[in-house]
């Protein structure tokens, strides 16, 4: 399993925002320059710290959305209406702030692209993030295990990396998608509007007779949704993995 | 302290009504919780008093519901610093329920569904100053905020306002509860700031 | 709320006391002996603490409540921990 390099205790360290992009009008991808950083196992989040003039400080967790590696790594925000800390994120936060945070962290819910086996990925909303690490980690370490995501939005609007996802779908790599649209489709396509069920996984991922290696990450609700129908059709409990965000979806 | 952050605010703590050391003020009111809520009906639901000796009094809802209760309003502090002011609840006074416990026991220990434990001197039960409350703002209690029935002492932060209490041991020997075997403070005064142990 | 998110939770916090990573850590559950990742272990955040029960059982495995430089720690809820150690 990967592993950060330095065996240690966490401690919150500074970084700088190197450059913010718009992802969809409501999330934004951070990136944030922090020289010394070990670069993280895809799947790893890190704890935010945000402190105001008066001492106050609130916290939260966000999943690193990049790539491992060194010396920079990059978070996905999505804006929640009544947060507290993600307004602040993606509406205040420019290129030179700083960025306190504490990571990487977590060694469960994490992929290695060095297991072959074939990787079922389940996405609700911005759960998506850790899931697109272990993709991106997946294509920068040339990785033939078999992926397959599926990704549950409200409406096309909402979708994150939605050109990076197109064409690495067509690099006819071992890597496939499909999308679940709960609210509302692409215009002009037919598609089927509802929440996941228990056809539509099959169709979009992996029987269990393949046994596969299965990350599920979004709000609870869709999280405890997912896991019971995966369950239900047969995958080991044992081989589930589940990064619950809360009800709020993170 | 970390790094301040440029340009943040935090949520709304601008009011400052007359409140405790370090906490602020909130209108909505947040559920805590060290589990998932129980779900008790009032069927099967019973409080009880065991004393020193060993004696237990117990009610079953239609027993309970059939004591005399009373209205009431108060300041609640949370020791993770949010104080709502001025809630009303209807409860039976723990002097009531405590009449007839023949005991000269100092100490309780609160018992609750779901498996959480307070512990607090049997004096900060009496004279007016605690409740089995079962009302919240004209409506019965519902189960988050530890409805059917929840202990409830203002005076001392909430969490020693036990939700979902079952029980209430009288005992000569003080034990600490939950959190206050986890570096809270024994006796949780928010007019003292008494968060933690040492404090 | 009373809803619990998942053991990758624990990892923040516990990670600045633990060298080694908590969350793929194995712990053998005190009330009903079954062993399982602490990342699997169902965590209560909205608490004057951090509260960790067993996914089989519901029962209290870690608390963990911090405050400025104090930490308490209980585990009495796991009866062994098996941990990953690196570089043996």
């Amino acid at each position: 399993m990967a592993r950060a390099a330095v065996l240690g205790r966490l401690t919150w360290q500074v970084g700088t925002v190197a450059e913010i992009r718009e992802e969809t009008a409501t999330a934004h991808t951070i990136v944030v320059d922090l020289p010394g950083w070990p670069g993280h196992a895809a799947g790893q989040h890190v704890d935010v710290r945000l402190t105001a003039d008066d001492g106050y400080s609130a916290q939260r967790s966000y999943s690193i959305a990049s790539a491992p590696g060194p010396d920079r790594l990059e978070l996905t925000v999505q804006r929640l209406e009544d947060g507290e800390v993600s307004p602040y994120l993606t509406d205040t936060l420019k290129p030179g702030y700083p960025l306190e945070l504490r990571g990487p962290i977590g060694g469960w819910f994490v992929w290695d692209p060095a297991e072959p086996g074939p990787v079922l990925v389940v996405a609700g909303g911005s759960g998506v993030v850790p899931l697109m690490s272990m993709i991106r980690a997946r294509a920068a370490a040339g990785s033939a295990a078999p992926f397959r995501l599926v990704y549950s939005v409200r409406s096309p609007e909402t979708v994150l990396y939605a050109a990076e996802l197109e064409r690495l779908s067509q690099a006819a790599d071992g890597f496939q998608m499909s999308y679940v649209y709960t609210r509302s489709g692409p215009p002009g396509a037919k598609v089927r509007i509802g929440r996941l069920n228990p056809v539509v996984l099959s169709a979009a991922g992996w029987t269990s007779a393949a046994a596969p290696a299965v990350f599920i990450c979004g709000p609870t609700g869709f999280v405890e949704a997912a896991a019971s129908l995966l369950v239900k059709a047969g995958h080991d409990p044992g081989a589930i993995k589940t990064e619950r965000f809360g009800p709020s979806g993170g | 302290m970390g790094i301040v952050s440029p340009g943040f605010k935090g949520r709304g703590r601008s009011e400052r009504e007359k409140l405790p050391p370090g906490q602020y003020l909130v209108t909505d009111f947040p559920v805590l919780s060290a589990g998932p809520t129980p779900r008790v009906d009032t069927d099967s639901w019973k409080f009880s008093i065991t004393t020193e000796a060993g004696r237990a009094h117990s009610w079953d809802w239609a027993q309970f519901r059939a004591l005399p209760s009373e209205e009431i309003h108060v300041d609640l502090h949370c020791v993770t610093k949010w104080s709502k002011l001025r809630t009303t609840w209807r409860g039976v006074s723990l002097d009531t329920l405590l009449a007839q416990a023949e005991t000269s026991a100092e100490y309780a220990l609160a018992h609750c569904y779901g498996g959480y434990t307070t512990n607090l001197p049997v004096a900060d039960l009496l004279d007016g100053q605690a409740w089995v409350a079962f009302e919240y703002d004209g409506q019965p209690l519902a189960a988050e905020h530890g409805g059917p029935a929840r202990l409830l002492v203002p005076h001392l932060y909430l969490w020693k306002s036990a939700k979902w209490v079952r029980r209430i041991d009288l005992r000569a020997k003080d034990e600490p509860g939950f959190w206050e075997s986890l570096g809270y403070h024994n006796y949780g005064d928010p007019w003292r700031e008494q968060r933690y142990w040492g404090d | 709320m009373n809803t619990h998110l998942d053991g990758n939770v624990l990892g923040g916090t516990l990670g600045e006391i633990f060298a080694v990573d908590i969350t793929s850590a194995v712990g053998q559950c005190a009330s009903c002996g079954t062993s399982e990742a602490m990342g699997e272990a169902l965590v209560y955040t909205d608490a004057p603490g951090l509260v960790a029960r067993c996914r089989t059982c519901g029962e209290v495995v870690l608390r963990v409540n911090r405050t400025g430089g104090r930490t308490w720690l209980d585990m009495r809820g796991i009866s062994c921990l098996e941990l990953h150690t690196p570089g043996e």
